[in-house]
């Protein structure tokens, strides 16, 4: 997640806006449970605490949905973006997703779909694809941009596919969602 | 040139800018992406002739530093907490034979128990071993206190310590405007030692110094943190100048002009109460900020003349000196002696814990109200504290504190604290 | 260079018999140029092994380096004995940083001038057994294993002698210090215990280990020359009587450092990158009583009655080297009985 908050924070930066991310580590080593923080803002940043309620939340690890806190806080307006193939209702998370507005609610496959461009299940960049696509806080040209000048040559450029795909996945999900609620009212 | 890059990233570039010829490291959380980046440049052949040692020790790197900087090299280290505690013997060797070195300290708590995270312990327990201290606001701040530096410690023939909050600066991404080469050179010239091993004029360095003299020689070291009081001033003057950018200096007021209530910190904590600052502002409160940039020497002129006309002056420390309290706020009292201003002591932070906007309100309202305990530990868990004393009651073996605390508060490792 | 009176108050050297040699055969000391570079007026005991033998290494190193050295030293005796305050007995560049450090400083210092383009200015380090072997080892091993251009000398004199001789990882078995002491039901130092610096030196393959004495100049000063003229991590470690911490007559230094080499107690011998090349054979062998008798710190080991297997002991590591540096090639009698 280091490395995603990263990215969101060289996308704003692209787009012009200040932004500031940072980890907090749960231990030193690689594979330990680890939150990180991004804000973006039109001013400079002075503010060092961490993020404590979020406009978005991207959980890259559904297996920790549970283990850890992490939906204190959250804006009632907030966005959820989760890293699953399964559908959001079978995580049990409906408390939380009856507090959030439907659109700003959305599940994308980012580890197969980061699996496929890249060859490696490591979703981080693949889902900042999706942070785009759902809030629009930074734009798709910026995230590819970001992506490609952390990874260099072919990872780069599988990677920033790999955001492409997971934006259009999102994207085309909300006008599903948003075409069933259309049918729902016909009806 | 504006990057939005990690702070450790942004360091170690300013680090090559000056020009370094030998840079010695061990490695330590969390400073580690610093000298791992200019391992890297190094090879590429990035900063000249450089030489990239790797110490088998903390000890070790500083005492490269040393004879490396008494044959006339401009020389880098960085080190955090244990490190720097075990480098110790050779930091006040450094500063006793006057010897130029420039060592970010990425700030970070001491053991035991042992903790990875910010907090200022470590070069506060240095504070008195005749580095110059710096403290550095925000990364970009970081990066021109690194140029600054290094001017300053071969001006002075004293060694600078320059410290960033261990991950809340050094693992941290934001906006940073790094200098150009050519900047750099205009500002800070080759290093001229004071004191060289040379063959062609052979000096005998690190004499023994008796009754007799010792007192002399100790006192001119001391001398020297005083002519940096005027020096950092001077260099904060020209790097505004060279540079157009206010960083450095011995202070930094923010909206205390008329303020009744003044809250006094160093480091990164600042920027988070230039926030609360400015919303009690909005609500009418009397409230402003000193930020002390030069930590050593102490600017006791500085901080008096900034904090006179308050009424109440909260330091907020990430410190605590064991058995006494306070340590930044002791400084503060010593310069506000025979003044009826306040002085109230906030210990926050320690290992790493955040010092949050919602903390520092009610810490403030408290104080405000004349309600506040002295020193307050901001956000500590008292029930915690009780049940934690209760228990050792019980028996003679009680066990290791840490772990029963830990239990109780039942640690996961995500949870945000 | 003026002309120099030689003085030569040691007997049992062969320093006046240079005489006898060619020029180009005698040794540095022998020679008009010789540097002085630690100068007379130092505080060193009267028959100080340390003195003598920094002296002659240091006068080695500035001829195989062109006057061009700048040294590095440890505290210890020699620091403080040459630097008595406010005079200095140095007349190279000399800089004294802590006890545990001079390795890593010389390493320092050894990076500076490879920056600056100076590598024509050669590095020492030097420090006695406390500071080499115990306190210093961890900035050592790193010097070694990072090939540093450094020559390390070891002052061996077998305890911490600046503080009132206390026992070091390179204190003999059975001596007498004043934390070993000369009491109790196995009086001195344990057996068992210590560092062979000279082998681990070797086991980090650097270029060159030597073993050296003050009681034979020629090998030290062929030794501490090929050294100078190598590049990379270098060690010599020289045998240094102490005759305060010894109780020995100072008369005898020079005697009791030859007897520790007829013996086979002290091997003479050179490694290249972890494989010993060279030796020096012993000329007559002795018993090692003829080594512990004039010294005080052995004294318990003849009391009555003697202490028989303690010797044995003391014996059967002589007889280890000799037979792991072939000391004794065949033909070789035993000696003086």
């Amino acid at each position: 997640m280091v490395t995603a908050a990263e990215l969101v924070a060289v996308a704003a930066f692209l787009d012009g806006k200040y932004a500031q991310a940072f980890p907090s580590f749960g231990s030193e080593r690689m594979g330990a449970p680890v939150m990180a923080f991004c804000r973006i803002s039109e001013r400079a940043i002075r503010l060092r605490e961490p993020v404590m309620k979020p406009d978005a939340l991207i959980i890259q690890d559904p297996t920790l949905l549970h283990q850890v806190d992490l939906f204190t806080g959250l804006s009632p307006s907030g966005y959820l973006l989760l890293n699953t193939s399964q559908e959001p209702h079978r995580l049990g998370l409906d408390d939380l997703m009856a507090r959030l507005p439907a659109a700003h609610i959305r599940a994308v496959p980012a580890t197969e779909i980061a699996f496929k461009q890249t060859g490696r299940p490591i979703p981080n960049a693949a889902l900042i694809g999706g942070l785009a696509a759902l809030t629009g806080w930074v734009t798709l040209e910026s995230v590819r941009k970001a992506i490609s000048q952390k990874f260099p040559g072919r990872v780069g450029a599988a990677n920033a596919a790999a955001a492409q795909a997971v934006y259009e996945a999102v994207r085309s999900s909300r006008t599903a969602s948003e075409r069933e609620r259309t049918h729902a009212v016909a009806d | 040139m504006r990057l939005q890059i990690e702070g450790s990233q942004a360091v170690a570039a300013a680090v090559a800018l000056c020009r370094p010829e030998v840079i010695s490291c061990y490695p330590i959380t969390p400073q580690t992406h610093i000298v791992e980046r200019l391992s890297e440049l190094v090879r590429n052949g990035k900063i000249g002739s450089c030489r990239f040692i790797n110490a088998e020790s903390e000890f070790g790197a500083l005492s490269i530093l040393i004879g490396a900087s008494a044959a006339g090299a401009r020389t880098y280290t960085a080190t955090a907490s244990q490190g720097l505690l075990f480098m110790t013997e050779a930091v006040y060797n450094a500063s006793g034979l006057g010897l130029p070195s420039v060592m970010t300290i990425g700030n970070r708590a001491i053991g035991a128990p042992i903790n990875i995270w910010n907090d200022h312990s470590d070069s506060m327990a240095l504070r008195d071993a005749g580095w110059i201290q710096l403290h550095a606001e925000s990364n970009q701040e970081a990066v021109d206190l690194h140029v600054q530096a290094f001017r300053l410690a071969e001006t002075l023939s004293c060694p600078v310590m320059v410290c960033m909050d261990g991950f809340v600066l050094t693992h941290a991404y934001e906006p940073v405007d790094l200098p150009t080469q050519e900047q750099v050179d205009a500002f800070l010239p080759p290093y001229e030692p004071v004191q060289l091993l040379d063959p062609d004029d052979p000096m005998t360095i690190g004499a023994m110094v008796g009754p007799e003299a010792f007192a002399e020689v100790r006192y001119l070291t001391h001398h020297t943190q005083l002519r940096a009081l005027e020096e950092i001033v001077t260099l904060e003057a020209e790097f505004l100048r060279q540079f157009g950018r206010a960083s450095g200096g011995l202070i930094e007021r923010y909206r205390t002009e008329d303020a009744e209530t003044i809250l006094v910190a160093l480091g990164s904590v600042n920027g988070t109460i230039r926030e609360v600052v400015d919303e009690l502002r909005d609500a009418g409160v009397a409230i402003g900020s000193l930020k002390i940039g030069a930590y050593r020497p102490f600017p006791v002129g500085a901080v008096r003349e900034a904090l006179h006309p308050c009424r109440r002056a909260i330091v907020v420390e990430k410190d605590l000196a064991l058995g006494k309290g306070g340590i930044v706020s002791s400084d503060v009292k010593m310069a506000l002696r025979g003044l009826p201003v306040i002085v109230q002591t906030v210990i926050a932070g320690l290992g790493g814990r955040s010092i949050t906007k919602a903390s520092l309100f009610q810490m403030i309202n408290e104080a405000r109200a004349g309600k506040l305990d002295e020193p307050h530990f901001l956000d500590l868990d008292w029930d915690v504290i009780r049940k934690e004393l209760a228990r050792r009651q019980q028996r003679r073996r009680s066990g290791p504190t840490a772990e029963h605390v830990l239990r109780q508060v039942n640690s996961v490792a995500s949870k945000m604290v | 260079m003026a002309d120099q009176r030689i003085k030569f108050y040691q007997t049992g050297t062969f320093t006046a018999g240079n005489r006898l040699l060619d020029e180009d055969q005698r040794t540095v000391q022998a020679r008009m140029e010789r540097t002085n570079s630690l100068d007379s007026g130092h505080r060193a005991c009267q028959g100080c092994g340390e003195a003598l033998g920094a002296r002659y290494a240091i006068d080695a190193a500035m001829r195989a380096s062109n006057n061009r050295l700048v040294a590095v030293n440890a505290t210890g005796c020699l620091e403080v004995f040459s630097t008595p305050y406010p005079e200095s007995s140095w007349k190279i560049p000399w800089l004294h940083s802590l006890f545990g450090n001079a390795p890593a400083v010389a390493a320092g210092v050894a990076a500076a001038l490879e920056a600056k383009g100076r590598s024509d200015v050669r590095v020492v380090a030097q420090g006695g057994d406390g500071g080499t072997v115990d306190i210093g080892f961890g900035c050592l091993s790193g010097m070694f294993e990072r090939n540093d251009d450094v020559l390390y000398i070891c002052y061996d004199n077998g305890a911490y002698m600046n503080t009132g001789v206390q026992r070091s990882g390179s204190t003999p078995p059975a001596a007498r210090t004043m934390t070993t002491p000369a009491v109790g039901p196995r009086p001195g130092n344990p057996f068992g215990t210590g560092k062979n610096l000279p082998r681990i030196a070797m086991a980090h393959g650097i270029p060159y280990v030597a073993t050296a004495s003050v009681a034979d100049l020629h090998d030290l000063e062929a030794k501490v020359t090929k050294a100078t003229r190598i590049r990379g991590a270098r060690y010599i470690h020289m045998f240094v009587p102490c005759p305060l911490g010894w109780a020995h007559d100072p008369a005898l230094t020079i005697t009791i450092a030859r007897l520790a080499i007829e013996t086979g107690l002290f091997p003479l011998f050179e490694a290249e990158h972890g494989r010993v090349v060279g030796r020096t054979t012993i000329r007559r062998k002795v018993p090692v009583e003829h080594y512990l008798k004039p010294q005080g710190r052995f004294k318990h080991l003849f009391g009555d009655p003697p202490a028989r297997e303690t010797i044995a002991a003391i014996q059967a590591m002589a007889d280890e080297n000799i037979a792991t540096y072939n000391l004794l090639p065949a033909g070789v009698e035993d000696g003086l009985s």
